[in-house]
């Protein structure tokens, strides 16, 4: 198949995807508990996306050592943001403790 | 307080999105360069940021281009790892079925995970006005300029880049930031438990359906708590 073509399709089923639901919503009636379920999106897709991201190292095995600063700093972060709600604090702690125990890490190994 | 217009709406969702851009950024340079180092050529490298618009997409498009697998493995392929959009299409469309079509095109072609994640944290939270979806419009375009823009200078300095990026833990980080706050009921904290704990279980799966599974228990979880109390 010639690039461009295979780019265009892959283009044409991504859109399809993304306006699948809000072109129908709306135009055909959605039963009750769908509507109820769909509610739930953002905490599970969000969720579900990044817990695996923080406690899985690189070749893929879960770490919730020390030896894993996304796992720590991950943590601190849940905290921080159920205690402030700010994005700007959790984003910003978490990623100072994040920078700071890789740096850790860097120093204890050349040593 | 301050009066709600399109303009406030806008800006408020360009503001929303720019913490997670530090870590977006890192990708889109990521996928230039890959797709370069796989023989895309630059000018195919950038229409694909542009055509299909889908980060985890476009990393594995061009490595299974790379590796010479067949179109259809690369549709099919493109196909499954975009589908959880179609979840995020579900959870937005009621808060822009009003609109003309022209603009449920364009809201539907930005839909991307961190354009949604900053959008509908934004519409469960706050008030409704009757311009919400320009916040969305907002996040979406702001996103979009930065994906294009770091997919021009990772296709630019290819080979040079460095592989690993610190600030890329940005993105979990402000996924975290979004999230937990939207945690107020019972169902929604038991939601996104059950789905985070299955998509650690999950996690190897291929092509992100993992994370579908774990989000569709999620959600079920979530309605059984919440049914379980009515």
């Amino acid at each position: 198949m010639n690039l461009w073509l295979l780019m265009l399709l892959g283009g044409v089923i991504t859109f399809t995807i993304r306006f699948s639901f809000i072109f129908l919503i709306g135009r055909v009636a959605m039963p009750n508990w769908f509507m109820r379920a769909m509610r739930f999106v953002p905490a599970a897709v969000l969720s579900a996306i990044t817990l695996p991201a923080i406690v899985r190292t690189p070749p893929g095995n879960i770490d919730l050592t020390f030896h894993n600063p996304q796992w720590i700093s991950g943590m601190l972060a849940v905290l921080v943001a159920w205690r402030t709600r700010s994005i700007l604090w959790t984003v910003g702690s978490g990623l100072a403790v994040y920078l700071l125990l890789l740096g850790l890490q860097q120093f204890l190994l050349t040593r | 307080m301050d009066t709600i217009t399109r303009s406030s709406e806008f800006w408020g969702g360009v503001k929303g999105e720019i913490p997670i851009l530090l870590g977006v950024a890192p990708f889109g340079m990521l996928y230039g360069a890959l797709a370069i180092k796989s023989g895309l050529g630059i000018i195919p490298s950038q229409s694909m940021s542009l055509i299909v618009f889908a980060g985890s997409a476009q990393f594995i498009a061009v490595q299974l281009l790379g590796a010479g697998a067949s179109s259809l493995v690369i549709l099919l392929a493109i196909f499954v790892i975009n589908l959880r959009h179609a979840l995020y299409s579900a959870s937005v469309a009621p808060y822009i079925q009003h609109l003309k079509p022209i603009w449920k095109v364009v809201l539907a072609y930005l839909l991307t995970d961190e354009a949604y994640a900053v959008a509908i944290t934004h519409f469960q939270q706050d008030e409704e006005t009757p311009y919400r979806h320009w916040y969305l419009f907002g996040t979406g375009i702001t996103l979009w300029s930065c994906w294009q823009t770091s997919t021009a200078l990772g296709i630019f300095i290819g080979a040079r880049l460095p592989t690993d990026f610190p600030l890329a833990f940005v993105l979990p980080l402000t996924f975290i930031a979004l999230v937990v706050p939207v945690l107020r009921e019972r169902a929604t904290v038991a939601a996104a438990i059950s789905a985070s704990l299955a998509g650690v279980a999950l996690a190897a799966l291929p092509y992100n359906t993992g994370l579908l599974l774990a989000a569709a228990l999620g959600i079920l979880v979530g309605m059984w708590v919440e049914g379980r109390k009515a």
